[in-house]
């Protein structure tokens, strides 16, 4: 009994910092209705700011001195970033958006880098609070104690400030109706930099606060915004109580999961998350969306058609090219070739489920690497053929997919991205953790391809056939008439039904059908690689493919697979560089700024222009 | 103090107002008619500039208004009532009222709590309940007062009688006869003939986006056919 209550104790510490964490996460939410990926940066940002402050100032006053000031700097830094990266995109639509803030965790993560260097920092430990005191015999960390003695008074003038003062009223009135908040003489501009501020204060406060207990190092960033992803979702997107709840449970279940389970922490969150949203979709003390009460992925301005006689010309040439080749190309190059397109199939399902479908998936990497994986446990464990396991990884993507699709489906935009992303950290987890199957991150090797594939050259024609055919399929749906319906959801839900469409159905058929061809992509993947690492499902995979898509352009076909060429000839030659993320992510903010059509889009704009400016001269 | 000319207001590529003019003087209550879809909530909106106008001024007191923020129209006196009332329904009755609180300005009547709640009874008797749980008509009256709390100089009333019980009607008018009183200039959007002439020194008409009359309610009872034209009565 003491040990449960010592345990449960540990668990209220660690829910501590999450909840300050996610707590800014949902409030900055429930505002501005941006979904910040960078929230998780400003967490690192305030463990490392943290550690330096703590170093200057001496003693205990130094060190609580130092929580507090570290807090005001990261909120600070939020404030700037909200200046003068999201003020111009609020109107933009949802994706738009969070490729912004992902180019701010790559820029905050090499400033990071210049700053601090690249080794993990342990945190140092609160002074007069070493060691343990005891609880009905149990040890328990002096620091986590005081943690919970202080956890009320920060829950108490967070309320106090959101139940009680104007600046309160007026966040809690936006994040219900931000336009009437508006209309009756609120400036909003400030209103979001000072929520964008608090939240990231919160995040700040949350990071140097767990320092004592950890440290700081480059991974934190990415490593806490799944679990507060989970908190947020869980307690209901905006909802600081839903949040605090979520982060009790979940770090309360932790600690039983670590001494009762300890291969299955990561999953545990996931199973509660999943078991929460299949009763309460909007989360524990979430509000129900209103369809189209912000922006989708965009109206397209023209409707997509086949290309004319020069864009088939062109295609057909870049396809001789490819398929010439090995004859005067070296190895590396084919390499390179493989990989472009194996990233530019994975990138085109991404952008049929996104641009056609209108589903913002956040996820999209469960896939790929589900698929990769699926034919390199077959291969590993049973010696399966090459040409079955292969088969195998379309099918057990597409599979999977379904399954996902049927919890994901029923919600739209940010729920739905934010769902999709838990559900794909659920399987990175299970390929993380089971080591048992998938021997976690020591990945599955030798999973090499049959003889006749063995020659770079002819595994360079296989990807190529099936590449290129599986993007023409694609395509293909997307000009059927199924793609007419699924386009029909997107724009306009409620006349797509009237007319008999079953929009649900439908999306969720193409979100298995999105899923099955990224399942194909990663089986081509595995087998040109020989291996597979859970680094394929991670977030960042999932992000790199948004991103392809979003600078090739969301509302253009090509988009995908132009971006996919794009990057991984930018990634070839930026990475030789040493802060090449920090290049990266500005580009990628600048690409949002000031080019939101991507570069598909806005050669065409321009190409139009060109026309048009021809054809007045004619007249 | 408003003087509205030649707007045109689109939906996305749906042209709803087709170059409206009209104007409103200090101190008077002008009627805003016409059906349903006619465009009475897309001209208010473009007052507010919740729609920008593509062309066309907003003129308010020697400014124009089109391309400036919502929240600046509001700051320069004008308050908005809209017709779905939009009242935040997580927040009490004391909350809503503090959302539109606004610094008091020149020549507008100056509204505090206290005297929000003398003119709306119920409101006060529900201080310090969540909107979600009020009727109809004293939603009505909170986005009304709330607006108010914004000291106004000018208030824009979208269908103010609009689905609300025939008692609360009549509470209403004599509401905006006091409001008057006080030296408020309005403007009331209705489809109500009957409500419109009880409380309105003016009548303007629209239809399909256009004015099709502007005048007293007297040339309007001259002129029966212009009412069976452009009012389902
Ligand atoms: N948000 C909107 N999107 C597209 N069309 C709209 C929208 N709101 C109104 N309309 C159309 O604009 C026209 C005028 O509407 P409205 O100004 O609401 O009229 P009224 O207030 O006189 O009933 C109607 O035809 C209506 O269908
Ligand atoms: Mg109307």
């Amino acid at each position: 009994m003491a040990f449960f209550f010592a345990q449960f104790l540990t668990g209220l510490a660690n829910a501590s910092s999450l909840f300050l964490v996610a707590s800014g996460l949902s409030l900055i939410f429930g505002v501005t209705r941006i979904v910040n990926f960078a929230h998780g940066s400003f967490y690192m940002l305030g463990a490392f700011i943290g550690i330096t402050l703590m170093q200057i100032l001496p003693g205990a006053i130094g060190f609580w001195g130092a929580i507090l000031l570290t807090g005001l700097a990261v909120g600070l830094i939020g404030a700037v970033v909200e200046m003068l990266v999201l003020r111009p995109i609020y109107r933009a639509p949802e994706l738009f958006q969070l490729v912004a803030t992902f180019g701010v965790i790559l820029v905050i993560q090499d400033l990071a880098l210049m700053t601090w260097g690249a080794e993990d920092r342990l945190g140092p430990r609160a002074p007069g609070l070493r060691g343990v005191w005891r609880i009905f015999g149990e040890p328990v960390p002096k620091y986590d104690i005081v943690i919970i003695a202080i956890t009320p008074f920060i829950l108490f003038a967070l309320w106090y400030l959101i139940a009680r003062t104007r600046a309160g009223i007026l966040v809690r009135a936006a994040t219900q109706d931000r336009e009437m908040v508006g209309a009756l003489g609120v400036n909003q501009a400030w209103l979001f930099t000072g929520v964008f501020a608090l939240g990231s204060a919160l995040a700040g406060w949350g990071g140097a606060l767990q320092l004592p207990k950890g440290g700081a190092d480059l991974l934190m960033d990415f490593n806490i915004i799944g679990a507060v992803f989970v908190v947020v979702v869980i307690g209901g997107m905006g909802s600081l109580p839903g949040a605090f709840i979520a982060t009790v449970l979940i770090s309360v279940l932790n600690v039983f999961g670590v001494t009762y389970l300890p291969q299955s922490t990561l999953v545990l969150m996931f199973v509660v998350m999943a078991v929460v949203l299949i009763i309460r979709p909007y989360g524990l003390l979430g509000r129900e969306e209103v369809a189209g009460e912000h922006g989708q992925v965009g109206a397209p301005d023209m409707p997509i058609r086949p290309y004319g006689p020069v864009g088939q010309a062109l295609v057909a040439a870049l396809l001789l090219v490819l398929a010439l080749l090995p004859v005067f190309a070296d190895q590396f190059m084919l390499i390179l070739m493989i990989d472009m397109i194996v990233f530019a199939l994975f990138a085109a399902s991404l952008h049929f489920i996104l641009g056609t479908g209108g589903l913002v998936s956040f996820g999209h990497a469960a896939f790929f690497g589900g698929g990769a994986y699926a034919a390199a446990l077959l291969v590993f464990h049973t010696d399966t053929p090459m040409e079955l396991a292969f088969l195998f990884a379309p099918l057990a993507a597409g599979l999977l997919a379904l399954a996902i699709g049927w919890f994901c489906i029923r919600l739209t935009g940010v729920y739905f991205a934010m769902l999709t992303l838990a559900f794909s950290q659920l399987v990175w987890s299970l390929a993380y953790q089971w080591r048992a199957v998938t021997r976690g991150d020591d990945g599955l090797v030798n999973i090499w391809p049959s003889d006749w594939l063995g020659e770079t050259a002819s595994y360079y024609y296989f990807t190529l056939i099936l590449g290129v055919g599986g993007i023409l399929f694609l395509r293909h749906v997307i000009h059927a008439p199924f793609g007419y319906a699924l386009r029909a959801g997107r724009d306009s839900p409620r006349q797509a039904e009237a007319m008999g469409i079953n929009v649900k159905r439908i999306q969720f058929a193409a979100f298995a059908l999105a899923g099955a061809m990224a399942g194909l992509a990663g089986g081509i993947f595995v087998f040109s690689k020989g291996s597979v690492f859970p680094t394929e499902l991670e977030i960042a995979a999932s992000f790199d493919a948004l991103i392809v898509v979003f600078l090739g352009g969301v509302k253009t076909l090509a988009g995908g697979v132009v971006g996919a060429g794009f990057m991984t000839v930018v990634e070839d030659w930026l990475t030789r560089l040493e802060y090449w993320r920090l290049l990266l992510g500005l580009v990628i903010i600048a690409v949002v700024i000031i080019a939101p059509e991507g570069i598909v889009g806005s050669i065409r704009t321009f190409w139009n222009r060109i026309r048009g400016s021809e054809e007045e001269a004619a007249k | 103090m408003l003087s509205v000319e030649g707007i045109h207001s689109y939906y996305g590529k749906a042209h709803i107002l087709g170059g409206l003019s009209f104007e409103v003087r200090r101190g008077e209550v002008v009627a805003l008619l016409g059906r349903n879809g006619a465009g009475k909530s897309t001209t208010m909106k473009s007052v507010m500039q919740l729609v920008r106008p593509r062309t066309g001024s907003v003129m308010f007191q020697g400014e124009d208004l089109v391309g400036k923020p919502a929240f600046r129209v509001a700051q320069a006196g004008i308050g908005y009532v809209p017709e779905d009332r939009r009242i935040f329904t997580d927040l009490t009755v004391t909350e809503n009222l503090e959302v539109g609180r606004q610094p008091h300005r020149d020549g507008a009547p100056e509204w505090s709590v206290e005297q929000l709640f003398d003119i709306f009874p119920n409101l006060a008797e529900r201080r310090g309940n969540r909107g979600k749980h009020m009727s109809g008509g004293e939603q009505q009256m909170l986005t009304i007062a709330r607006t108010l709390m914004g000291n106004p100089l000018l208030l824009l009333l979208d269908e103010p009688s609009e689905g609300i019980a025939p008692v609360i009607v009549e509470e209403m008018a004599s509401t905006i006869m006091r409001l008057k009183a006080e030296g408020l200039t309005v403007m009331i959007s209705e489809q109500n003939l009957h409500f419109a002439r009880a409380v309105a020194d003016r009548a303007i008409i629209i239809e399909g986006g256009e004015k099709k009359f502007d005048g007293s309610f007297a040339e309007l009872e001259a002129h029966p056919e212009i009412r069976d034209a452009y009012l389902s009565v």
